[in-house]
């Protein structure tokens, strides 16, 4: 694969750039990037400027982070190529996922004059804490990632996201397990955090009667000996776990090697290769995991969740820039209006923000890896 | 609260205790590096949680390099000759982090007889640095131009992420106490933790280097004065405390299967918890508390759900302190330390 | 034991050592001086720190992060390390739990303001200092009785306790956390999204071209709103604070009260024998400190966000907080301020090393530890004790020891 070295070229390259930037100042670089472009009338004035990535890129959760602007930075290569003319380029915000980092890093986004828009913030927690923020100033803004209901019920006007809610993806898997599956017994469990809690209660809703009997873990936690026991007490003979992929791998393992026989499922955080090798190929086999969003295009650039989601919020953008939308008004008036399909499913948004149609699919893990080319629509 | 779940039948009482007994006796392998260091210098350890993660890595590389890549699934026989030559492998791992640690962060603090709260900070700093440089190996390769080479060992661009062995042990059901069915990987991991303690306790019981640690931990003046060389006592118990660690990770990963760099912290805090809650200094204590706190993590578990486990350990903790404020079987390394 | 440090380790500690001369220097100077000039001279240095997240001077400003925001938080770790320095550096107790009093500042407000009422800030604050302050007492009640390096431990498991209790109990906003915490009452009126920035009037910053300054109109901070997108109006606020708790932390270290910590810290049963009630002591050091990290807690959560979660409590922080007071020199309140702005800074000044910079920060903290084990800026008796110590060691022949 050329990823790898791509990836840290580009990466280079916009440290580079950053720093020259930032060495310049706000208000110089307008210019100065504006009469280098030397693009002349008829472009947008948005030429030369820059989109801004926020989220994880170091810490814990730093890989789902370095996915998304793998996706961000796939799109903008294809956009630069064509329109050498009129480049865009991409700052990073590292808030290494914590709401307690992300605000100075927003006030900073929003002050800095070259950025004209934003992918993130990568998760519920994070965008919580900024999205006043960012609407006080009106940037407007399009999440790859973050899923949390209560986000856009907030009335912020200038903030979109490109993936489903928990409410729509919580209520296909729980049908899917009552109804595919055929569980009549269905033990659900979560990490305790806003994205995990608001699927598996929306889950827990939906299952209603199904539901045998609930837990919750800790992200880091290991031992899973205690979740186990109370499985096989229960009877379930179907298991949803709401998190990512760490926990849900050492659950599904711990779970077969205690001897539970019935339906492994999962969301969207667990959609990723990685569930296989923590599970284990043996325990792995058979799990289901659902995630809003249909299989990248075989040729696609860029890997890893929410590459593909990442990948289509820049490319609204770089549409709203081809289409000669210059204000923050503008811009958002034409991302409200969007409706295009994109790699991770038909984009359109509702006047929340969410993306209107969510089409959720189960993926399945078989012979021994995720498939991610054929999953199956549930909703 | 649900008294019901735990004790509402013997059988779901019995498999919670087992269960909890398995990874009580990782945390006590763990648990012997905090006590070991405590009962020698008197320090808090903070760093040991990184010893015992390069020790995860250690076992995952040794299987990647004997067996590659590719995912498999392997029963215990099949596994046991790379697995024992991932034991010495860890063991060598962490008791050379823990001797650097001993080297770079604690050294030079010992000798002035610095307070030890100094020992702690160093002992934080170190233990962020080396996460973040496990973090980061894929950088450090690729300072090198190793990183395409290495490419299976450093995971390029995911080498925070989390990282597994590709080599899944499949455990094997021999008999079943209640509803726990006693697996082969679960009983080895309480076997082996189980010498591992045993060998220990001789060691620093009947061998004269054990008596050196012993004497340095009673009296560090005194047994100078009698020609203990106490700067390589110091070194012995650390790297002891790293042997103890690489034997715990080599277990860990056949029983969990995967780690990443920031996965010794909780495991971390919590073997020392378990080292207090023995009584810290105290080898037997180690043991005690790793499997006391493993199995009431799980009776906890139990009755108030497993997301106030945590909370469970802790109040567990300080209970025991007001009651027996020395731990369980009180402090003291080795024998009689007042 | 061995004292062969090479001789070529020792000129990078020099520089260090200077710091605290340089220090002692600067005080002494300082309390020479006539009353009118000393009270012109802190007006003039406390008008530079509140105005300079407006000045923005090259090389301190942050780049890549918004500089008042850094400045806020800054001054939160500040009045943090203040708090846990009467703890650590003045009873000498050891508290790595130390976020659980910040938590329970923070999220009093947070209940008070948004979740199930909506008291106005100021209103919430004192009533959260004093819930922290009762929570240091409860806490400290049973915990103080437990051995030296135990309550290490112990707190830490309290942390950890506050930590899991706000992410799983509903009535505290559980994992989600608690949002639209009320800002501070602005003066001049509040920001009216997504033009108005109200305010009583517009304070522009400056610019720097290089070292050429040149006045930025674009983007002025509006005199006492508390909006969304400027933290500098919370930095004034919490600065206010900081003051305020440092000319208490004076008053109380020089009176009764800071000798018998002293007298504790040192030798606790000889204290008692003195006739210390050193427990009671102890007991106050704890309260005192948690009413601090309340009111820093406090603050915290109604800042720019006006967002908590239980992401912001980690154990972590706990760490961070610890090594910013011994860092700093436990036991003198500017060391601990130093120790507390420099943790919170160094990272964010730093980010263009991104990846490397928490490497970085925890080999620096390593190499302070072990190179400059007082701390930066030590008190001054501790300084004194180690003068004495070195002339010792240097008239007893080993003179290569070089700390």
């Amino acid at each position: 694969m050329i990823r790898s070295s791509r990836a840290r070229r580009a990466a280079i390259t916009l440290a580079a750039t950053a720093l020259v930037l930032s060495a310049c100042g706000s208000d110089g670089d307008d210019k100065s990037n504006d009469a280098a472009g030397g693009d002349g009338g008829g472009a947008s004035e948005l030429c030369g400027k820059n989109l801004a990535f926020l989220g994880a890129l170091t810490g814990d959760a730093g890989a789902l982070g370095q996915n998304m602007v793998g996706g961000i930075e796939l799109a903008l290569k294809e956009y630069n190529a064509d329109n050498a003319d009129c480049k865009i380029n991409l700052k990073t915000f590292d808030s290494q996922g914590n709401p307690d980092k992300a605000p100075a890093l927003a006030t900073q986004i929003v002050n800095d004059d070259t950025i004209f828009g934003l992918i993130g913030p990568g998760f519920s927690g994070e965008s919580l804490a900024t999205g006043k923020t960012f609407f006080e100033k009106g940037l407007p803004s399009i999440s790859p990632s973050a899923t949390n209901v209560t986000i856009t019920q907030q009335g912020w006007t200038t903030w979109h996201r490109v993936i489903g809610n928990d409410n729509a993806q919580g209520q296909a898997d729980a049908a899917y397990l009552t109804g595919e599956v055929g569980a009549k017994k269905v033990f659900v469990v979560d990490d305790g955090q806003d994205y995990s809690k608001g699927l598996a209660d929306t889950v827990k809703e939906a299952l209603g009667d199904a539901l045998v009997a609930d837990d919750q873990i800790s992200v880091g936690d290991t031992n899973m000996s205690a979740i186990v026991q109370a499985v096989k007490a229960s009877g379930a003979d179907a298991f949803f776990y709401g998190g990512y992929y760490t926990e849900a791998g050492l659950l599904a393992k711990q779970l077969r090697q205690g001897g539970f026989k019935g339906t492994f499922m999962s969301g969207d955080g667990s959609e990723d290769p990685n569930f296989v090798k923590v599970a284990g190929t043996q325990a792995a086999e058979g799990a289901v995991l659902s995630a809003p969003a249909g299989p990248p295009p075989a040729d696609f650039g860029a890997s890893g969740l929410y590459a593909t989601q990442a990948y289509d919020a820049a490319n609204i953008f770089l549409a709203a820039v081809q289409d000669g939308a210059s204000s923050a008004q503008e811009i958002n008036e034409f991302i409200g209006s969007y409706s295009n399909d994109g790699v991770s499913g038909p984009i359109a948004f509702d006047e929340n923000g969410d993306i209107k149609e969510s089409k959720i699919y189960a993926y399945f893990v078989k012979d021994g890896k995720l498939d991610v080319e054929n999953p199956q629509a549930i909703s | 609260m649900d008294l019901g779940a735990l004790f509402g039948s013997f059988d779901n009482f019995l498999s919670y205790t087992a269960g909890g007994l398995v990874f009580g006796a990782i945390y006590a392998l763990i648990a012997l590096g905090y006590t070991m260091v405590y009962g020698v210098l008197q320090l808090i350890n903070f760093a040991h949680s990184e010893v015992f993660m390069y020790g995860t890595f250690a076992v995952a590389w040794t299987f990647i390099f004997f067996h590659g890549t590719g995912d498999a699934t392997w029963s215990l026989g099949k596994a046991i000759p790379i697995l024992l030559v991932a034991l010495v492998v860890a063991m060598l791992m962490s008791a050379a982090v823990a001797l650097l640690l001993e080297r770079v962060a604690y050294r030079r603090l010992i000798r002035n007889n610095s307070p030890k709260l100094i020992a702690l900070i160093s002992a934080i700093g170190a233990s962020f640095a080396l996460a973040e440089a496990m973090g980061l190996r894929d950088r450090f390769a690729a300072w090198f131009g190793l990183d395409d080479d290495l490419a299976d060992y450093v995971s390029p661009d995911k080498a925070r992420d989390v990282y597994s062995n590709p080599v899944t042990i499949q455990p094997h059901e021999l008999f079943t106490i209640g509803g726990y069915g006693v697996t082969d990987v679960d009983l080895v991991v309480l076997g082996a933790a189980l010498l591992m303690m045993l060998a220990l306790d001789q060691f620093v019981r009947r061998t004269r280097l054990g008596r050196g640690i012993r004497a340095t931990a009673q009296d560090p003046e005194s047994a100078a004065l009698m020609g203990v060389n106490s700067g390589r006592v110091v070194q012995i118990t650390f790297l002891i405390g790293g042997l103890m660690a690489g034997a715990a990770a080599t277990l860990y990963m056949m029983k969990i299967g995967s780690t990443r760099q920031n996965a010794g912290f909780i495991l971390g805090v919590k073997a020392f918890t378990a080292a207090v809650m023995g009584g810290i200094g105290n080898l037997r204590g180690a043991l005690v508390g790793g499997l006391v706190l493993g199995v009431m993590e799980n009776w906890g578990s139990a009755v108030f759900g497993q997301e106030w486990k945590d909370v469970v350990a802790f109040v567990l903790l300080v209970l025991i302190l007001l009651v027996r404020p020395s731990g369980i079987l009180g402090e003291a390394l080795g024998k009689a330390r007042a | 034991m061995s004292t062969t440090t090479a001789p070529s380790k020792a000129p990078s500690v020099r520089p260090l050592r200077r710091l605290g001369l340089w220090w002692d220097g600067v005080v002494d100077r300082y309390n020479r001086q006539p009353l009118a000039i000393k009270i012109v001279e802190i007006f003039l240095v406390v008008a530079l720190v509140y105005a300079l997240p407006l000045l923005r001077p090259p090389v301190i400003t942050t780049q890549e992060i918004d500089f008042g925001g850094v400045m806020f938080g800054c001054a939160a770790y500040a009045l943090i390390a203040l708090g846990l320095n009467i703890v650590i550096g003045y009873a000498g107790l050891l508290d790595l739990g130390y976020i659980g009093f910040y938590a329970t500042g923070a999220y009093t407000v947070g209940v008070l303001t948004s979740y199930h009422w909506h008291w106005p800030f100021f209103l919430a604050l004192p009533l959260a200092i004093a819930v922290t302050m009762v929570t240091g007492v409860i806490l400290g009640a049973p915990t103080l009785r437990v051995r030296g390096d135990y309550l290490a431990i112990v707190t830490l498991g309290f942390g950890e306790i506050i930590r899991i209790c706000v992410k799983n109990i509903e009535w505290l906003g559980a994992s989600s956390g608690i949002k639209d915490i009320a800002h501070p009452n602005s003066i001049g009126g509040g920001p009216q999204p997504p033009f108005d920035r109200g305010g009583l009037f517009d304070i522009p910053r400056l610019e720097w071209n290089g070292l050429v300054p040149s006045v930025d109109h674009d983007h002025p901070t509006a005199f006492l709103s508390f909006g969304a997108i400027d933290a500098v109006p919370y930095y004034w606020l919490l600065l206010t604070a900081l003051i305020l708790v440092l000319v208490a932390d004076r008053l109380i270290k020089a009176s009764r009260v800071g000798r018998a910590w002293e007298a504790t810290r040192e030798d606790e049963d000889a204290a008692e024998l003195m006739g210390v009630p050193t427990f009671k002591f102890k007991l106050l050091a704890f309260a005192m400190g948690a009413a601090i990290g309340g009111m820093s807690g406090a603050f915290y959560a109604s800042g720019q966000s006006g967002y908590i979660s239980p992401d912001s409590f980690l154990l972590l922080f706990s760490m961070l907080f610890v090594a910013a007071v011994i860092v700093g020199g436990a036991g003198n309140r500017w060391g601990a301020i130093a120790g507390g702005v420099l943790v919170y800074y160094l990272p964010e000044r730093f980010r263009e090393f991104a990846d490397y910079r928490l490497l970085v920060f925890g080999m620096a903290l390593t190499l302070l530890a072990v190179w400059r084990p007082q701390g930066l800026l030590p008190p001054r008796r501790a300084r004194r004790v180690q003068r004495a110590e070195e002339e010792i060691r240097e008239l007893e022949g080993e003179g290569a020891t070089d700390v």
